[in-house]
């Protein structure tokens, strides 16, 4: 309990909020600029995500696929790489999730939405262990890489939709097996309606998973290792070329279960997209707002979540444009990397802190 | 339809499509080669198109008519610059993580863009659309030269002067980065900061004016894209173009003229998606293979030909000279 006491004492953890606050405070600015009233717009946020229960449901869907996402950027972070392929990670594992979904009968739902669900991780993981083994092979930066991949993706899986999946005439697939969907049905009735599904407790599963794994497991250490220099890694005796690849892969894992929740629990069909819907950009966002730690990511999709699901009811409610709440996002996380500014601001509040324990 | 016309029809496409790439790949050149990673180009593109809709409207309501779109490509000049001093400030000044501060651009840049239309438009979703935009240069007389008037006359000279613009600034970034003291300077903060600054050179302003310069190029590839393809900004007018931009960068190594080399072929395979349908050889594949062309093409041609690019020795560190 001190422990815990502690962390809340800690400078990270003050910073952060400072962070919070203040990229709050800047948006308050700009809608005071632009004419609105901050405290009627922030108060329409909060009532839509947490007034009744299907918001709160509903905000919590929000909340998972970028839970997975930020993961899947985080753990790539830690292994010295930069994955800006969540988006096409998320819509390979999309696929995976629909063919298995769509295309298998006759299974119990005990045993197909589980399948169902390792095909979608399947498809995201070798999706970015490709970016991982070009990388590896051939040196090829996978920031360039996975670039590419996410419009390759997008454009793949448009194919597999329209060719195996589609509903003629419609820019979607047919609908999953009833035995795939993983939405919790009673829970989704107390709820209002709200589409809840199992996979808001597997994404917690995921980060505690990440978390074990990096730092209480040795091949943790290996990926670490590689992630924090490579040279000195390889000097140690540890494959960097396998872990690159290893990494990449368990990072598509995650990206490719958003997906493929997206799809058994939350739509249960597959659109054809038009460009990239986004998951994997936000995922970036929440990995940073969670200092890439896996808790810390939590922290950040909570927050992000919140943000984006409540600023529908801060348009609907308050009249106010809901671009704002990009603006408050970007400038928390710009609080938080830059924290020297936010320290400069804090100054003098630290100052009269030290004075007290002297 | 003559062969020749046709490949000089695809080579105009692929220049109207490479230009916007070439000014945001040759802004990331100047903040990357400085030192400072700009993952941002991709919201300061979307400063630049906002700026350049905005700017064009105004001068056309001021009644500048013809000249309104040369208003609207300095505004985003302007307004790209004041987009980049926040990415120069955070990670130049308070030396913070230079990707986080990009993905932060790319936030902020969506968010405060649309706001603003909104705020300008009365709440529409886009800004109006421009009565007057650039217009391509003409030259009669060399397309009716027989053989290489289709290619030359058709296919390059016929272009938007934001595209001469861009391929000559590619020959004065080469010559000013490779042959003038400031691109030594320039080149050696990003190579080596610490010997840099022992040599009397004053490494954050060599980079704050590496980023600023990414800014203004940025925003001017943003401002290519409005004035010479959408005619509007909303948030699809930029969708993409900065991350590929980057792509361009690292394709090519870096490197001004290595930089219009994958500008220009990522040009050409956007541009020949839409001259595949004239075959009958190549019109039963489908669509969507078509449109995955020029993505798969660039891994292919990474993993076979091009392999390891070198980035800039200090890029994403912080200048700290306490650690020297």
């Amino acid at each position: 309990m001190n422990k815990f006491l502690k962390w809340f004492a800690s400078d990270s953890f003050i910073v952060s909020l400072a962070a919070i606050v203040m990229g709050l405070l800047l948006g308050a600015i700009v809608m005071m600029i632009g004419g609105y009233n901050p405290i009627t717009a922030y108060g329409a946020l909060l009532s839509k995500v947490f007034g009744d229960w299907y918001g709160f449901g509903e905000a919590l869907r929000e909340m998972t696929p970028l839970v997975l996402t930020g993961l899947a950027v985080a753990f790539a972070f830690r292994a010295g790489m930069f994955n800006i392929g969540a988006e096409g990670q998320v819509l390979m594992g999309m696929t995976g999730a629909s063919l298995v979904g769509i295309k298998i009968t006759g299974l119990p739902a005990l045993i197909h939405a589980p399948l169902a669900i390792i095909a979608g991780a399947l498809f995201g993981g070798l999706w970015a262990a490709l970016a991982g083994y070009i990388k590896a092979k051939r040196g090829v930066n996978e920031v360039i890489t996975t670039i590419m991949l996410n419009w390759t993706a997008l454009f793949l899986c448009n194919y597999i939709v329209r060719t195996f999946l589609l509903v003629p005439g419609n820019q979607r697939s047919v609908d999953i097996q009833p035995s795939a969907s993983i939405s919790i049905e009673w829970l989704s009735q107390m709820m209002g309606n709200a589409r809840v599904h199992w996979g808001i407790l597997l994404a917690l599963l995921a980060s505690t998973f990440f978390y074990y794994f990096l730092w209480k497991t040795k091949q943790g250490f290996e990926l670490r290792a590689v992630g924090s220099n490579p040279e000195a890694a390889r000097y140690a005796g540890i494959n960097v070329n396998k872990n690159i690849v290893k990494a990449m892969f368990i990072s598509g894992v995650f990206a490719g279960l958003a997906g493929a929740f997206e799809t058994l629990g939350v739509f249960h069909y597959q659109s054809v997209y038009a460009s990239l819907p986004g998951y994997g950009f936000n995922g970036i966002a929440v990995a940073l707002l969670g200092m890439t730690h896996p808790f810390g990511v939590l922290a950040g999709a909570g927050l992000f979540g919140t943000l984006t699901y409540g600023s529908a009811g801060m348009s609907f409610e308050a009249g106010v444009p809901p671009e704002i709440i990009q603006i408050v996002i970007g400038s928390i996380i710009f609080f938080i990397a830059a924290q020297g500014i936010v320290r400069f601001i804090l100054k003098p509040v630290y100052k009269r802190k030290k004075e007290k324990v002297l | 339809m003559d062969s020749l016309l046709i490949f000089g029809n695809l080579l105009n496409t692929t220049l109207v499509f490479a230009t916007a790439l070439i000014f945001a790949a040759l802004g990331g050149l100047f903040s990357e080669r400085s030192g400072v990673v700009n993952i941002g180009i991709e919201g300061l593109m979307v400063f630049g198109a906002f700026a350049a809709a905005v700017g064009t409207h105004y001068a056309e309501k001021a009644g500048m008519e013809g000249a309104s779109p040369w208003v609207g490509l300095l505004t985003a000049i302007v307004v790209g610059v004041l987009g980049s001093l926040i990415h120069a400030v955070a990670t130049i000044t308070f030396k913070a993580d230079q990707t986080i501060s990009g993905v932060v651009i790319n936030f902020l840049a969506t968010g405060i863009t649309l706001y603003l239309v909104k705020l300008l438009f009365d709440g529409a979703g886009e800004t109006p659309l421009l009565l007057h935009r650039l217009a391509k240069l003409n030259f009669p007389d060399f397309a009716s030269i027989p053989v290489i008037g289709p290619i030359l006359g058709t296919g390059i000279l016929n272009s938007y002067p934001t595209t001469f613009i861009a391929l000559i600034l590619v020959f004065v970034t080469y010559y000013v980065l490779n042959k003038t003291k400031f691109g030594l300077r320039l080149r050696s903060v990003g190579e080596h900061p610490s010997a840099a600054d022992t040599m009397g050179i004053n490494v954050n302003r060599m980079r704050y004016i590496g980023v600023m310069l990414s800014g203004a190029l940025a925003g001017l590839g943003g401002a290519t894209i409005t004035l010479t393809t959408t005619g509007l900004f909303s948030h699809t007018t930029i969708s993409g173009q900065g991350f590929i931009a980057i792509a361009a960068l690292i394709f090519g190594k870096w490197n001004p003229l290595g930089i219009m080399g994958a500008a220009l072929f990522f040009g050409f395979s956007q541009a020949i998606r839409n001259y595949v349908q004239l075959f009958a050889w190549s019109s039963n594949i489908p669509q969507d293979f078509i449109l995955m062309l020029p993505y798969v093409l660039t891994v292919i041609v990474l993993v076979v030909a091009i392999g390891k690019s070198r980035a800039p020795a200090a890029l994403g560190e912080a200048y700290d000279p306490s650690k020297r």
